[in-house]
């Protein structure tokens, strides 16, 4: 490879740049560009390919259109609760208030959502959420909402840059100044001068070898920040969705929506036995069915029956299936069963889960509507992550704004279903303005030459040095060490390990060799990948280290229960000097009047009104 | 569990090249049971090919990046199981013929991001008196099959009118971007004027109705049924209709589709 220098580096001058186009980074964008800013999106894969467009199940807003009990208020506590306390309030607060509108501008904007009988917006049930309150499209609402809002930034003439890998955060020392990555389709390195970039850049799901992600998910954005000098909070905070398909093996991973439990179908051992109940914790035990006849009356009668234990929210069903397949009452292949098929009619079956029933039979030639489901447990999101300003999305380096799943706060140590596509909605529109706003205060950067270059040198590395070690192997291994160490359960010992074994494959990957050319090589960009995706590893491994207690996502074998001191911290990371450093931080305090919103709680206090759905389905 | 449950070997013929030509070359690799294409050429990639060139995103058929051509068969790689291949069957696997090669399976489809851009664009109608807006299920059915589409160009693949045709490309858009106008047409609260673009710009005249498009579209959409005749009816009502067209403008247009088909949109 030519050293590439300086000067034959592509250069664009931008106000805003914003990395990443799910829906955080495209809602960030319209809004940069329509307060004036001159605005881009930089994205890794073609646009409206990003991982928001896999999102089935909808979007969670106290719209109040099947339930007009519902608010802003009760959606608050909901997501509080959900996250064990452990959120930052202001962003649960904003989210809660300012989701309805953004639902409703999607709907300005050309989106059409299933409609309830008097021509509304339907909504639907979910995990954790008190009323119905999922706007969605069938099961491919984050289809109807990425295409909406990719649809507005073109005709708004916002310019795209797609398949361009953005790779270091440039800074003058005091402020963020732009951003340089390659082209991947031509290998080419192209260089952003910006006054304020936004990070829009999703998890770090690839990391693991269960995942419900996709190939984007390398955690790029929190690599970035944190090389940048941001803090990130909350790291240990995972999310493992408990059901995904297990069989075959390569399909393994692939998310099952909640929504075959919403429906009435009901998790079972090897052994046949309706296993949840055996799991219901002391937090929830006041909200939940003890027997089967209860858990069964509740589909019909809500009034009276309290809710099945199959759904308490993701992260207890998780540990209870991980439990159960410890025990040896699991599958044949490492699973437990998902029945719907002797629960419910098959054309039921057929018309409220077209996609479920799709995929199996066309992934696992299993006829859903005929055979129980084997799944099992899979890393799908990540609460921690970017420390930002609720109001602002700003992180704590100038210049530099967090939104979407790559930012922190919000989801506290779970999510709810259905909170993330708000979640990109709200503060993906407060990040874009916070952005424009700032850029207008402040002075076109200046390129740093000296900077640029030595990037260059660091993007041909993998081409020149040799070493030897396959790029996909590392990963393998990386991937086998957070399933096997960072998992649901986790312990001091092996938490230590999985982080030896990080410092051994940060050791490899600095040996990763790659052949062929600069276009469009998979294998370069990988072994490129491979720092951010073991840079992010250890921020988990180390923070869930820190935590000495368990908490939602983080569940720690030798700590085994939630504990109030803990449920004050949050627990921070910081690279300074090459190292990480990692403290615990008080969580702001919830103000008195919020504070009784979440405490006001009344279960099974949920009346039905006459609202009946037009159309039926329902999924995450 | 019906699926071969046994690993045994696949051969497959990945096409390797770039703009200025390639081949295929053969690779043999292990198969675990249930695989699909895309699981067999990452496989390549991992062991034997590591700058091997392929487009993917969700593995699940939602995303339309993983588009290629499977003995000549416009697909989906993440939803062609291995399985469907007799053992011994030759699988050939090589880059979408519509558009240029960048390298291996990877083509340069910045075509349909071009024509995105000419579409003018969704303009709603004001809102309800009580700042609502109301839409009826069965209104919006119709639309929503439209919107299932995942921008896979399969279609845009297979259609002869630009397939062969480099020098239409110019004039016209595709069925891709026909499912995408009919959506905004149809669409209950749209008020933006399209018809003659549709003709004179998006090329809808080029079409001849073959309905291949249709027959390779892994979202099921009724393209040429549902989207691209009531296109063609409405563009020739308001090209040879000058009353019709005077009522189109002071009705608003909405009212000039027929009712929606028998056929319902698959689910
Ligand atoms: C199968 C599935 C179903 C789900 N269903 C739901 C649901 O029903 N409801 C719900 O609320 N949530 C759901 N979620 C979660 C939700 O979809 C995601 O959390 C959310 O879409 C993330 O959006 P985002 O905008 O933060 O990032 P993404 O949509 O992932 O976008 C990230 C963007 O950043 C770009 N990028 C990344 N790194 C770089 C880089 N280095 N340079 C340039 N660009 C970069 C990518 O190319 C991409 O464009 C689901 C998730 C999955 C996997
Ligand atoms: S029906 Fe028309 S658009 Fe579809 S493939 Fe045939 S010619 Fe092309
Ligand atoms: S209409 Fe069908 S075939 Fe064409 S791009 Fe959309 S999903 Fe693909
Ligand atoms: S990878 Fe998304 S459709 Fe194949």
């Amino acid at each position: 490879m030519d050293p590439v220098t300086a000067d034959a580096i592509e250069r664009h001058e931008y106000d805003v740049v914003v990395i990443g186009a799910g829906g955080a980074g495209l809602r960030a964008a319209i809004e940069a560009h329509a307060l004036g800013a001159k605005t881009a999106i930089v994205c890794k894969s073609l646009l409206g390919k990003a991982h928001t467009v896999m999102a089935e199940g909808g979007i969670a807003a106290a719209l109040g259109n099947v339930w007009p009990e519902d608010s802003w208020k009760v959606h608050f506590r909901d997501t509080m609760r959900g996250g064990k306390l452990l959120n930052n309030w202001r962003m649960a607060q904003l989210h809660a208030q300012e989701a309805p509108d953004r639902v409703l501008e999607l709907e300005d904007w050309g989106a059409l959502f299933d409609r309830t009988k008097d021509g509304l917006i339907l909504q639907r049930d979910f995990g954790g959420h008190r009323y119905a309150r999922l706007a969605h499209v069938g099961d491919r609402t984050g289809l109807e909402m990425i295409r909406t809002l990719q649809d507005h930034a073109v005709a708004n003439g916002i310019d795209v840059f797609m398949e361009c890998t953005l790779r270091h955060l440039l800074s003058d020392g005091r402020q963020i100044t732009g951003a340089i990555g390659y082209w991947r389709q031509s290998g080419k390195l192209i260089a952003f001068g910006a006054k304020a970039v936004v990070l829009a850049t999703g998890g770090v799901g690839k990391a693991w070898k269960v995942t419900s992600n996709s190939w984007e998910y390398t955690g790029d954005g929190i690599a970035m920040a944190l090389e940048a000098g941001a803090d990130l909070i909350d790291m240990e905070m995972t999310q493992f969705h408990p059901t995904a398909m297990v069989w075959p093996l390569s399909v393994r991973g692939i998310l099952v929506t909640e929504g075959v439990r919403g429906d009435g179908g009901t998790l079972k051992n090897s052994k046949g036995d309706r296993f949840m109940f055996k799991y219901i914790p002391e937090f929830f035990r006041a909200d939940t069915a003890d027997t089967e006849r209860e858990a069964d009356a509740w589909y019909e009668d809500k009034k009276n029956n309290r809710r099945t234990p199959d759904l308490l929210p993701r992260d207890e069903v998780a540990r209870a299936i991980n439990s159960e397949v410890k025990a040896g009452r699991g599958t044949e292949h490492g699973g437990v069963f998902l029945d719907i098929a002797s629960r419910r009619p098959a054309d039921y079956i057929r018309r409220r889960l077209p996609s479920m029933y799709h995929q199996f039979k066309e992934l696992a030639d299993v006829d859903i509507t005929k055979e129980a489901m084997e799944v099992g447990p899979t890393l799908h999101y990540i609460m921690g992550g970017i420390r930002v300003d609720a109001d602002t999305a700003a992180a704590t380096v100038p210049g530099l704004y967090a939104a979407g799943e790559v930012a922190a706060g919000m989801h506290g140590a779970n999510r709810l279903g259905g909170n993330s596509l708000s979640d990109l909605l709200v503060f993906g529109k407060r990040a874009g303005q916070a952005a424009a706003e700032y850029s207008r205060r402040t002075a076109a950067p200046r390129a740093d030459d000296g900077q640029l270059s030595a990037y260059a040198q660091r993007f041909a590395a993998p081409f020149e040095r040799g070493g030897g070690e396959n790029p996909y192997a590392i990963h393998a291994e990386l991937q086998e060490t957070m399933q096997e160490l960072v998992g649901i359960i986790r312990r001091r010992d092996e938490l230590e390990e999985a982080l030896a074994r990080l410092e051994r494959l940060r050791a490899r990957a600095a040996r990763a060799e790659v052949k062929g050319s600069r276009v469009y090589n998979p294998g370069w960009h990988l072994a490129l990948d491979l720092e951010n995706l073991i840079a992010v590893s250890e921020a988990v491994a180390r923070s869930a280290l820190v935590r000495e207690e368990s908490r939602g996502g983080h569940t720690r074998e030798d700590f085994p229960k939630p504990d109030p001191v803990w449920g004050t911290k949050n627990v921070v990371t910081r690279k300074r000097d090459g190292k990480l450093t990692l403290t615990t931080e008080p969580i702001p305090p919830i103000p008195g009047e919020l504070r009784a919103l979440i405490g006001e709680d009344k279960p099974g206090d949920k009346a039905p009104t006459d609202a009946q759905p037009a159309v039926v389905g329902g999924k995450e | 569990m019906t699926t071969e449950t046994v690993a045994r070997e696949v051969r497959m013929k990945v096409w390797r090249g770039d703009a200025s030509g390639g081949e295929f070359v053969e690779f043999a690799v292990p198969s675990d049971p249930g695989m699909v294409v895309l699981d067999v050429v990452h496989r390549i990639q991992a062991t034997h090919a590591p700058d091997l060139a392929v487009r993917w995103n969700c593995k699940a058929g939602k995303c339309g990046s993983c588009s290629a051509e499977v003995n000549g068969h416009p697909k989906l790689m993440c939803m062609t199981r291995m399985n469907e291949f007799a053992p011994g069957e030759e699988i050939a696997v090589s880059p979408v013929k519509t558009f240029p090669v960048i390298k291996d399976l990877v083509t340069d489809v910045s075509f349909n991001y071009e024509k995105a851009k000419t579409v003018p664009p969704f303009k709603p109608k004001p809102k309800d008196p009580d700042g609502k807006r109301r839409m009826y299920q069965e209104d919006v059915e119709r639309v929503q099959e439209f919107h299932k589409c995942i921008e896979c160009f399969l279609c845009q693949d297979v259609c002869h009118v630009i397939r062969d045709h480099e020098e239409n490309k110019q004039s016209f858009s595709g069925p891709r971007f026909f499912v995408r106008l009919a959506a905004l047409e149809m669409h209950p609260l749209d008020t933006n004027e399209r018809i003659d673009l549709i003709r004179a710009k998006h090329g809808l005249g080029f079409c001849n109705i073959t309905k291949c498009c249709t027959e390779v579209c892994p979202e099921d959409i009724h393209i040429t049924d549902n989207a691209i005749i009531p296109l063609k009816e409405r563009v020739v009502t308001a090209h040879y209709d000058p009353i019709a067209w005077a009522l189109r403008r002071m009705r608003g247009k909405k009212t000039e589709f027929a009712p929606p088909e028998a056929k319902p949109p698959s689910a």
